[in-house]
Order: structure tokens, then sequence, then C-alpha cells
């Protein structure tokens, strides 16, 4: 009966792996997993968008001010366009600070941009050489993270949020955090 | 002929393999210039990924290449600046992962699958060639026990009658 044993074992490893794959490929490769999660954030300082209002952002802000979202947007890119309304609707709640992060982009072209659809940041920064952004670990607009009073980095989601997302994952984690 | 010898200066003028590296980019040192170019190979382009940034025309991998030389110039080690760049993007941005526990299936998985293949094989010839193979042939199994005296005996005679 041992013996006989044997000849499953084939199939319960191909069975295992064929599990294993099914799990793997029904994944998105473009979304990577961060590496900064549950990590402070970086220090920067960044400066307002050129002839916009504001004074800009810096890490110091991000730290004893209650929950941050940082948004990355800039007006070249189409996607944010299309989640925008939803970081209004966010910043409308108030449950967070939301910042935004202009991400290489014309300083008049993202005012005619925020001027257009409305600016829901209590701040923005402007990163033209985008090197804040990759202190932050960005690799493809738009980006959202959710950082803890402390200045921890909770969230973070790659390309453009959608209501489901905003209800189920960000709203939640944004009440996790709340002090 | 001079057409003939148009085309075969032409063959030897091909351009050497183009590189992403923009000449603006590189770095007047050349060893420090290997340096960046050896480590921008093994890291792996974001946005295109399984591009290395040497090898990528996207904007995130000429970004990451000028923070390179940024680095090296600064006097940082090779180490120092692959551990710059994880530490932002994560293990993923290594196109060679590496030697740990979390790793350990993708390293030796392979080699194990390969080594319990090769044992199994060696255990089915083994008990093949000495006769206790689970599936014995039915002749092998059906034989049947030799004949007795009496048996030879008998066919001896039934031999003897056809005998002209």
């Amino acid at each position: 009966m041992a013996n006989r044993l044997v000849y499953i074992l084939p199939l319960m490893v191909f069975l295992i792996m064929a599990v294993y794959f099914a799990i793997g490929l029904s994944k998105d490769p473009s979304i990577l997993p961060s590496a900064l999660i549950n990590k402070p954030i970086p220090e920067f300082s960044l400066p307002p968008i050129d002839g916009g209002p504001g004074k800009g952002f810096s890490s110091a802000d991000l730290r004893g001010n209650g929950v941050s979202v940082i948004n990355v947007f800039a007006s070249w890119c189409v996607p944010c366009r299309v989640e925008h309304p939803l970081i209004a609707r966010l910043a409308a709640l108030k449950v967070a600070t939301v910042y935004g992060l202009n991400f290489k982009d014309k300083p008049k072209k993202a005012l005619k941009w925020l001027q257009e659809l409305g600016d829901p940041y209590a701040a923005h920064g402007s990163d033209p050489k985008g090197r804040v952004a990759i202190d932050f670990g960005v690799y493809g607009i738009p980006e959202t993270f959710i950082i803890d009073n402390d200045g921890i980095i909770r969230y973070k989601y790659v390309g453009p949020i959608n209501p489901g997302r905003l209800e189920k994952e960000i709203l939640p984690i944004i009440k996790k955090f709340s002090p | 002929m001079r057409k003939a010898l148009f085309a075969l200066a032409l063959v030897f003028a091909w351009p050497p393999p183009a590189w992403a590296v923009n000449p603006d980019e590189v770095l007047s040192d050349p060893v420090m210039e290997n340096r960046a170019r050896e480590i921008s190979r093994g890291l792996r382009c974001l946005v295109c990924q399984n591009q290395s940034i040497d090898d990528s025309d996207a904007d995130l991998a000429k970004d990451l290449r000028i923070i390179v030389r940024e680095r090296l110039t600064a006097g940082d080690s090779d180490a120092q600046v692959v551990d710059f760049v994880v530490s932002r993007y994560g293990d993923y941005v290594l196109l060679k992962p590496p030697f740990k526990l979390a790793t350990l299936v993708l390293w030796l998985g392979p080699a194990a699958i390969a080594g319990g293949g090769l044992i199994a094989v060696l255990m089915f010839f083994r008990r093949r060639r000495t006769g206790e193979s689970a599936v014995q042939p039915a002749a092998v199994l059906t034989r049947p026990p030799p004949l007795s005296d009496e048996e030879n005996r008998r066919i001896e005679e039934l031999l003897k009658d056809d005998a002209p």
C-alpha cells in the first residue's frame, strides 16, 4: 500500500504547484509591493508650485498633524485626471490632510490643471526632477500614500483610485490610524 | 566592384549596439562610469519590468541612472548604491534576486525537483535490475512450476508413439 502512495506523489506535487502558479498568475505584475510600508517617510521639503498659492510642504508637516494623504499627480498624467474627483471627495470628508505632490510638471500647466479641475489639496509641493518621488519609491503616477500621525507610511496605492478602493481600503485605513 | 566595396565598408561601419545611456549622463572618470554601468545592469527598470535601467529609455530609468552616478561620485561603495535603490523600491528592483530565507524556494526549488527526479529514476532502474519491480510482466507472474519426473516420463512416451 505504501508503494502505491508513491504514484500519487507527482500528482500531489503538480497540484500544489498549480495552485501556487494560479495565485501568482492572477496578480497584476505591474503592481509592486512597496518597500516603504510601515517605514518612516523620507526627509524632504518641497517648494510650492511656482506662482501658485501656499508655501509647499515638508516631512515635518506630516508628523503630529493626524493622518495625511499624499497624492502624486501631474497635469500630463491622464489617469490623474480620472481620479481627481475622488481625491476631491476624500479631501471634502476632512478625515485626513490631503497633500498634492506635483511630479515632473511645468508650473503653469499644473496651476491651470488645478484651476480647471479644482484644488482639493491642503498644500501642494513641486517636484520638478522627481527626486522626492523617488525617495518615496514612486514608479508610476498617480500614486497615493497614507501616512499616520507619526510619519509612518501605512498604505500605498499605484494607479487611479476608484470609488470602491476609496470606500473599502482608503477610508478604513485612514480611520484605523486616526488618533 | 565599387558598389560591393561600399557595401562591405558599410558592414564594417555598422555602429556598435546603442545603449540607453545618454552621452550627458556618462561620467568623465572611466573607472567610475564602468562601476555605474555594472550597477545599472543589475537594477530593474520598474516601468518596463524586464529591462535593466541600463537598457531602458524610461524616464524613471534615466533618473535612477543619474542617481547611481551621483552616489558613486559622492564616494559610495557599489553595495551602498544598490542599498540606496533597494531601500526605496524593494528587492524587486534587483534583476538577480538575493539569496535569503524568503527566496529559498526560488533558488533551491529547481535543484530539489531535479534531484528528486534523478533519485526516482535511479530507484526505478535499480528495482528493475533486481527484478522486484512492482509492475512485473504478466508472463513472469504466471510462469508455471517446472514439470515433475512423472510428467517428463509421459512426454517421452507420447513422443515415442508418434515416431515413424
